[in-house]
């Protein structure tokens, strides 16, 4: 199946019962295999008049307590910010799927790229974390689609799965495991006294607990600045209180969200980082060039944001190189500068969108390094 | 001598957020009215009350989610329909109730309502229209009168104003409704009314704003009042093409519209998921 | 009300009476209570509440007919009517 496919087949895995979409190439095909699919299992698909309407009605699917998603490309993740932003402040789970295209604006439609990567995490307005993830086949974004549900439900945010129009419409061999050999994570629930329930009161893991609408909490959600009771509270203790546990939720458990994996990293000397598809660019590179001669290595993110800060620190002390692979014309490659802080040199492989990045051009930047070392 | 009894509460104080009273809308508001008759509704209409949940979008009219005890949602400016249709689709169960401005609903939300009206999306939506963005300190509205002053339209504004129940109804609202906060008890009854039935509901409720609206148009809160009492005339039988805001002639309200037609859901349900449609599936999977 | 002759049941006619409550310091001054109240028994204070306002106090109490209709159109949830003991 296609990786659109396996998208939404994973979201279905995760018991994604709320779909709310807008056609957009390339992502179109996650939406109508969900429509065909999710009256199926119970739930419910609508494709609403525009992508701000399809994020919005994610948002109230996620408050009445259903595992909600939506999927849209581009121009559609941008027009999607501001109710982005919404799930964030009010701590609504959802996750929002980007099948990367060429930009900017309406750019190569049906054509690749992975240039969303800072919009990721900066596009709405104001200061906040979130977590994104980038699968690189079929059978990753399956099983990436399930992860993203987890942790969207587990840490109250909204996720992103950056994948891109090559994966997307890529076919490939997807093995669906059984039901019960996948693991789901659902939402906190609350306890106690429900006339005692505060909202936003985080619980010891820094996360608070979550009421859905109906179920006799009475609750109050706002995107305005609030405190635990959920009220609006225009001081500037109460942004800070609420900024320390919309941001400290995701960064005090950045260990248990970051995935990434080493390849053929623990004697390299010219490490590659990668994501997404550019990454099945890279491990053929990175053969390519061990076969040669050059010690190399990969270090791919499946989870690109919170970025891997730590590790590529501690790489940053031992390697005699960076090598960025990227559809774009630098953006996690700056997050890579920024973190080797000049220990170690940082160099880019881009592409200004529309193509897969052959591997020879990642082996002739990996072969110019390791020159200039000699 | 004799300790005085504790008087009796307010009729509506299990009904809202005691700790957030008095609430920010100014003196004279019609916010208040409104939001007071659509609690009296919930009440008297005897929907139950933890199933009930209300949405509203940014302004004003929008602060009224945030003083109702009930589970509520403050949401992004002009999303509060899809937000609400969201919820709802998830949700069936629940009594979804839109409470928000005229700026918010039709202004920025504009395609949004046309939408949820098209598809008859069980909600009841509740539009206090006082003919500007209140919040922001008065700018011009797509309800604003023709030649009335506004901070954006200094020298009087040169458009002309939308026909809101014309509007719901060109969009396939079930049920029109149209009133002032001092037709309070024909309002309430309204909103009950709509409460109960299934379907896109709409109460459009003509409100003043002293502050800004009015100061800059030269209508004290008082006044606005008197035209509601003296310049308007209840027709219910009235065709929404003849429901212009005009002051001058006169301006009708009443129940315009009030039909049965399948909801969104109903729909959904009838045609999406057919019974053997699912059982067919189900078998498949199990092969 | 002029009537041709007096009804049959005049003596058996039971007006409601109410009894007004207000809750002072909700009040914004608006005046709609006092413009709109049927019998007209409502009037500003003299004194005024926390905020500066002067909410209303009731003129005659034994004129009310428990119409509440000041509780209805107040925007404040500061004044209502509650039916008074017979």
């Amino acid at each position: 199946m296609t990786g659109d496919v396996a998208c939404a087949e994973g979201a279905l895995a995760a018991g994604c019962l709320f779909f709310g979409g807008y056609p957009i190439t390339p992502a179109t095909e996650i939406a109508e295999h969900m429509s065909e699919r999710l009256p199926e299992v119970g739930g419910t698909f609508i494709q609403m008049e525009d992508e701000i309407a399809a994020m919005a009605s994610v948002l109230g699917a996620s408050c009445a307590g259903v595992k909600s998603m939506t999927a849209t490309s581009g121009p559609g993740f941008s027009l999607m910010m501001e109710n982005i932003g919404l799930a964030v402040c009010t701590e609504t789970p959802c996750v929002v799927v980007n099948v990367q295209r060429a930009g900017p604006s309406t750019g190569l439609p049906t054509l690749g790229a992975q240039a969303d990567m800072m919009q990721a995490r900066w596009g709405s307005h104001g200061h906040y974390e979130i977590i994104a993830l980038a699968p690189s086949s079929p059978q990753e974004i399956f099983y990436q689609t399930i992860t993203a549900f987890n942790l969207a439900e587990r840490y109250r945010v909204p996720v992103l799965v950056m994948t891109d129009e090559f994966v997307g419409h890529l076919s490939e061999r997807v093995v669906i495991p059984e039901p019960q050999d996948i693991r789901l994570a659902g939402r906190p629930v609350p306890k106690g006294r429900k006339d005692r329930f505060k909202p936003f009161r985080a619980g010891p893991d820094g996360i608070a607990p979550m009421a859905s609408a109906g179920e006799g909490y009475r609750i109050h959600v706002t995107g305005l600045t609030h405190d635990e009771r959920g009220y609006p509270t225009m001081t500037v203790d109460a942004q800070t209180e609420m900024m320390e546990r919309l941001v400290g939720k995701i960064r005090r458990h950045e260990e248990e969200i970051i995935l990434t994996d080493g390849y053929r990293l623990d004697d390299a000397e010219i490490v590659v980082v990668s994501y997404g598809v550019s990454a099945r660019t890279a491990y053929a590179a990175v053969d390519e060039a061990r076969r040669s001669g050059i010690k190399a290595g990969l270090f791919r993110l499946l989870t690109v944001w919170p970025f891997p800060e730590r590790r590529i620190r501690q790489l940053a002390e031992r390697v005699k190189a960076f090598v960025t692979v990227e559809i774009n014309l630098g953006q996690i490659h700056l997050e890579v500068e920024r973190c080797a802080a000049g220990k170690a040199p940082t160099l880019l492989v881009g592409h200004p969108g529309g193509a897969i990045i052959p591997p020879e051009q990642v082996i002739e930047a990996m072969q110019t390094i390791a020159k200039e070392g000699q | 001598m004799k300790k005085a009894a504790a008087p009796p509460p307010h009729p509506l104080e299990d009904l809202i957020r005691t700790d957030r009273i008095p609430h920010i809308w100014c003196p004279g508001c019609g916010i208040g009215t409104v939001f007071s008759a659509s609690l009296y509704a919930m009440k008297t209409s005897g929907i139950d009350l933890e199933k009930t949940v209300m949405v509203s979008g940014i302004g004003c009219s929008g602060r009224g989610a945030g003083y109702v005890n009930l589970d509520s949602y403050h949401t992004t400016h002009g999303r509060a329909i899809p937000f609400a249709t969201g919820m709802k689709l998830a949700n069936p169960e629940l009594n979804v109730v839109v409470f928000s401005g005229d700026g918010d609903l039709f202004a920025i939300g504009g395609n949004h309502f046309i939408h949820a009206a098209r598809r008859n999306v069980d909600l009841t939506v509740i539009c206090v229209n006082n003919f500007n963005y209140g919040m922001t300190g008065g700018q011009v509205a797509a309800t604003t009168p023709l030649r009335a002053r506004t901070t954006t339209t200094p020298y009087g504004n040169p458009e002309t104003p939308f026909n809101l129940p014309l509007l719901a109804f060109a969009s396939g609202a079930t049920y029109v409704a149209r009133w002032t906060i001092l037709h309070t008890r024909d309002l309430t009854e309204s909103i009950a009314e709509a409460l109960l039935r299934p379907g896109f509901s709409f109460v459009e409720v003509l409100a003043p704003c002293p502050i800004n609206y009015g100061r800059r148009n030269r209508e004290k809160p008082l006044e606005t009042l008197r035209l509601y009492q003296e310049k308007t005339i209840v027709r219910n039988d009235a065709h929404p093409t003849e429901l212009e805001v005009d002051f001058e002639k006169g301006v009708i309200l009443g129940k315009f519209v009030d039909v049965h037609r399948p909801t969104c859901s109903d729909h959904y349900d009838q045609i999406c998921r057919p019974k053997d449609l699912v059982e067919n599936a189900q078998a498949e999977a199990g092969a | 009300m002029a009537f041709w002759r007096a009804p049959l049941d005049a003596g058996d006619i039971q007006v409601t009476r109410g009894i007004v409550y207000i809750l002072e310091d909700r009040c914004k001054g608006c005046g709609y209570c006092i413009e709109f109240c049927p019998k007209g028994i409502l009037e500003f204070s003299r004194s005024f509440n926390k905020k500066g306002y002067h909410p209303p106090v009731v003129s005659d109490k034994e004129q009310c007919v428990n119409c509440h209709f000041c509780e209805i159109i107040c925007p404040e949830f500061a004044i209502y009517s509650v039916e008074a003991p017979s």
